[in-house]
């Protein structure tokens, strides 16, 4: 494995003709055809990584990623949540900037100092979360930024709506140029995305999972789009976890796994499993490292939890993210929750707590059926949610330690007076067991880092004493130390009897912390097993492919 | 050595735009006092305090509105619809139009106070519920309820005023404790209420939670819309309080009065370092604030600054003060 590891930091190994076992992932890329493999007809080179490093507060992200992008030439993106990929995007389009490794652009060094330049630079992104403006119509959307204009510097109204309805019409044509965009649904929206690309003339167009919210048809549709850029020259980067689609869709791929890229080369050279495989890697690694899961001693009586074929109301454009998920949760017990972005876990989540209104399927508590209409219901039934958002969802700026931490009222009022005393009696137990680093309970919550922030936060619930508690991604942008200590915590509290529902996607912590693990795949429970003897590469299987 | 590293900085700064308006009041009251020795006669500072305490009042309301990320630009016309109200009740009826006691002389000065302060929260709490229920942006509910409490105090009085209250009526307004008027001893009791409340109460704490992330203060339990309906139910009752103690004081009562107070009142929350973002400030700013307004337009009616000048530069400080406090808040991050 010696020359594997020297070059894991590169997409392209070099040349090599070498299909052996140990360098299965490290065949050689197709632009640069080499042996016998017979090599797709690409063009020229359009946009090439080379060694992109770029570091977040002191954290690497992507760490020397290689990359190129030919004209026709559709390359797959891979790797798990938090790989790199969305770092290595705004790389590429600009919203960022590396600080190391050069980008080239037809051969020549360039340097994109803000998404205007690549934009000019024929570089197009198709986001998850679709940038267009809602309140404009679709003609609008698609020449935002440069609208045509007429001799008296006006906008030029009937070129644009030819202009629209022709760069449409192969992509959708029964899309009303003048409705406005927030009236489409999300496969459409990205057509008007990708008419957008084609009237800026678009040399290289990123897709950042396209398909995360696309029925089938739709999907399919993407598709025949996709291969009609390629062969009109357009290199497609596509961003994606659904390995099928890559099969499908894609020529060439690359993974990354831990800021690096670990693998490359043509998608017909492997197959699914090593795919898994090389996302999956560090899992398989850390998963051995770990301490074994937990034997599940409790589990026994009536579950505390019961989902029955749970589903979110259909949105109005067809945007139903729990679409059927079951799973029972006893008292002591850590489930897992797995999933990739998109699955359905924090809404499922949601539902539970009387966040968001329940479509369909059945809630049952202690046996009894529940539907929470407000998370002060939920809470009152004895179920905790410490939401991964933590600056959205958890904390309060501008308040202090204390505060944040009595903010669910686990101290009951004295005389109608907040009992400050007890209340910071409690803190001080939280503050010495979770090694909270502060300058003092009076200290504004946001002077203290993502660690001791997310302490406080834990400690916020724990001290309700919940029966059920859910932990959405407890430990991400966390450090180390603090990750150790969280994860001391939720054993101790399932230790104690709660019932902890447990979401990450971080396979370790889930395979580490969890006596049982389900994994949910597009909205839908696609496994539920013991924690024990699972590995890695079955969870991402279960996460990404249809059984 | 340098004693400034980042942290402590960071500190010096906090404690500084905590002061800050306390150290501007102060330095406007050593400006004035040089310049006219006249100022510090007590005459003069009660003078001051008898001006703000009616605004006071309403802006110890407004802080909480503040607080919650709120505005509330109705309670001018609420003064004076209240008042209003409190002097029909305190006259008996309306003269040659309605006729409320049996042998046509007025009602008790408490049952008018009580009118004025069911008037001010009711629509303090219609206003409330808008905002929450429906979702109506507080700045529309309030423009809204602005003219709509001002036409309803156009309609009570018919347009005229209604004046000539008995003593005891009079008192809350005139009357005086020792050397102290008692619109002052209000203000001071209700900004000592409000400050109990806003520290020591789960109110008022889920009063800050709200304002510093809604969604987190909802994720935790906290019923916002109750928190939110409740709070503008309170700005309701200063400003029918507000109302009560103006037409006690003027011995009458009109449609126009209570003209500007929304802006008064919005500007001493600001000036005392409650953010209009929500979530950070307090009582303490705000009477702080309000006396800085006060010795502000005294101050200047003193040293015969123009009455026009004087509305220049008061918009003026009051841009400068929110501008220094966000420089601050910068600095101390």
């Amino acid at each position: 494995m010696t020359s594997a590891s020297s070059l894991g930091g590169v997409a392209q190994a070099g040349a090599g003709p070498d299909n052996g076992p140990a360098h299965e992932f490290f065949v050689p890329a197709p632009h640069e055809p080499a042996g016998s493999a017979p090599a797709p007809a690409f063009g020229p080179v359009i946009l090439e990584a080379e060694g992109l490093v770029r570091r977040f507060f002191g954290v690497t992200v992507l760490d020397g990623v290689s990359l190129s992008l030919a004209a026709g030439e559709v390359r797959a993106l891979l790797g798990e949540n938090g790989a790199g990929k969305s770092t290595m995007i705004n790389l590429l389009s600009g919203v960022h900037q590396p600080d190391g490794g050069q980008l080239r652009l037809d051969g020549s060094p360039v340097r994109f100092a803000r998404p205007l330049d690549a934009d000019h630079a024929g570089i197009s992104v198709i986001r998850q979360e679709l940038s267009l403006f809602p309140d404009l119509s679709v003609a609008e959307a698609i020449f935002a930024g440069h609208l045509p204009l007429n001799r008296f510097g006006l906008v030029d109204w009937p070129r644009m709506r030819r202009a629209a309805s022709a760069a449409l019409s192969q992509l959708a044509p029964d899309i009303d140029i003048n409705a406005p965009v927030a009236s489409l649904s999300i496969a459409r929206q990205q057509m008007v995305e990708i008419a957008r690309a084609l009237t800026r003339k678009a040399r290289v167009v990123i897709m950042d999972e396209p398909t995360a919210s696309l029925s089938p048809n739709e999907v399919a549709h993407l598709g025949r789009i996709i291969a009609d850029l390629s062969r009109e020259g357009v290199a497609v980067l596509y961003v994606s976890h659904r390995l099928d689609e890559i099969r499908a869709f894609c020529q060439t791929y690359t993974v990354l796994r831990d800021g690096k890229a670990v693998a490359g080369g043509r998608v017909a050279d492997t197959d699914i499993p090593a795919l898994i495989r090389a996302m999956a890697g560090r899992e398989i690694a850390a998963a051995q490292k770990a301490p074994p899961a937990p034997v599940a001693d409790q589990g026994t009586g009536e579950p505390l939890l019961q989902i029955r074929h749970l589903a979110s109301p259909q949105g109005l454009r067809g945007g139903q993210r729990v679409k059927d998920v079951s799973f029972a949760l006893r008292q002591g017990e850590i489930l897992g929750l797995a999933g990739i972005v998109g699955a359905g876990r924090t809404e499922t989540a949601r539902m539970i707590f009387g966040l968001d209104p329940v479509g369909q399927g059945e809630i049952r508590l202690f046996g009894q059926p529940v539907r929470f209409a407000s998370p002060a219901a939920a809470i009152a039934a004895g179920i905790g949610y410490v939401p991964e958002d933590r600056k959205g969802l958890s904390l309060l700026p501008g308040r202090s330690v204390h505060e944040n931490f009595a903010l669910t009222g686990a101290v009951p009022a004295r005389f109608g007076r907040n009992d400050r005393r007890a209340e910071a009696r409690l803190l001080a137990g939280f503050w010495q067991k979770l090694g909270i680093r502060a300058a003092s309970p009076g200290a504004a919550i946001t002077t203290l880092s993502g660690g001791n922030q997310q302490k406080v936060i834990l400690a916020r619930w724990i001290a309700l004493k919940p029966k059920l508690l859910i932990i959405d991604e407890p430990t991400r942008g966390i450090d180390v130390g603090a990750k150790e200590d969280v994860h001391a915590l939720i054993r101790e509290i399932a230790a104690s009897g709660v019932a902890v529902l447990l979401i990450s996607s971080d396979l370790p912590e889930v395979m580490s912390l969890s006596h049982r693990i389900i994994t949910l795949r597009e909205g839908v429970t696609s496994s539920d097993q013991p924690a024990a003897g699972i590995t890695a590469e079955a969870l991402m299987t279960h996460m990404t492919r249809h059984a | 050595m340098s004693a400034t590293t980042p942290p402590d900085r960071a500190r010096l700064f906090a404690l500084l735009g905590r002061l800050a308006p306390l150290i501007f009041l102060l330095a406007l009251v050593i400006i004035f006092a040089s310049l006219q020795p006249r100022f510090l006669m007590p005459l003069n500072l009660f003078n001051i305090l008898r001006q703000v305490s009616i605004y006071g009042i309403i802006a110890v309301g407004m802080t909480f509105v503040i607080l919650i990320r709120g505005i509330d630009l109705s309670v001018g016309a609420l003064v004076a619809m209240s008042g209003l109200c409190a002097a029909v009740i305190a006259r008996g009826g309306i003269e040659g139009r309605l006729v409320l006691s049996a042998d046509g002389s007025g009602f008790s000065w408490q049952l008018a106070a009580l009118a004025a302060i069911l008037a001010g929260s009711a629509a303090g709490l219609l206003q409330g519920m808008a905002v929450a229920w429906l979702s109506v942006p507080a700045f529309v509910v309030t423009l809204g309820g602005m003219t709509v409490f001002r036409g309803l105090a156009l309609s009570i009085g018919n347009g005229g005023p209604i004046s000539g209250f008995d003593e005891a009526f009079g008192w809350w307004g005139r009357g005086m404790i020792g050397p102290v008027p008692v619109p002052v001893l209000i203000f001071a009791a209700v900004a000592a209420i409000a400050w109990v409340v806003l520290t020591q109460t789960r109110f008022g704490r889920a009063v800050y939670a709200v304002g510093s992330n809604p969604e987190a203060a909802r994720l935790s339990g906290i019923n916002v819309s109750g928190v939110t309906i409740a709070v503008y139910g309170l700005i309701g009752f200063c400003s029918g309080l507000g109302g009560f103690v103006l037409a006690s004081r003027l011995n009458s009562a009109e449609a126009v009065a209570g003209t500007g107070y929304e802006l008064t009142a919005i500007a001493a929350v600001v000036i005392g370092g409650t953010s209009l973002q929500g979530g950070t400030g307090g009582v303490g700013g705000t009477v702080i604030g309000a006396l800085l307004t006060g010795v502000l337009l005294n101050g200047l009616v003193i040293l015969n600054v123009s009455p026009y000048t004087q509305q220049v530069l008061v918009g003026l400080i009051i841009v400068a003060a929110v501008a220094f406090d966000h420089f601050i808040k910068r600095q101390s991050r």
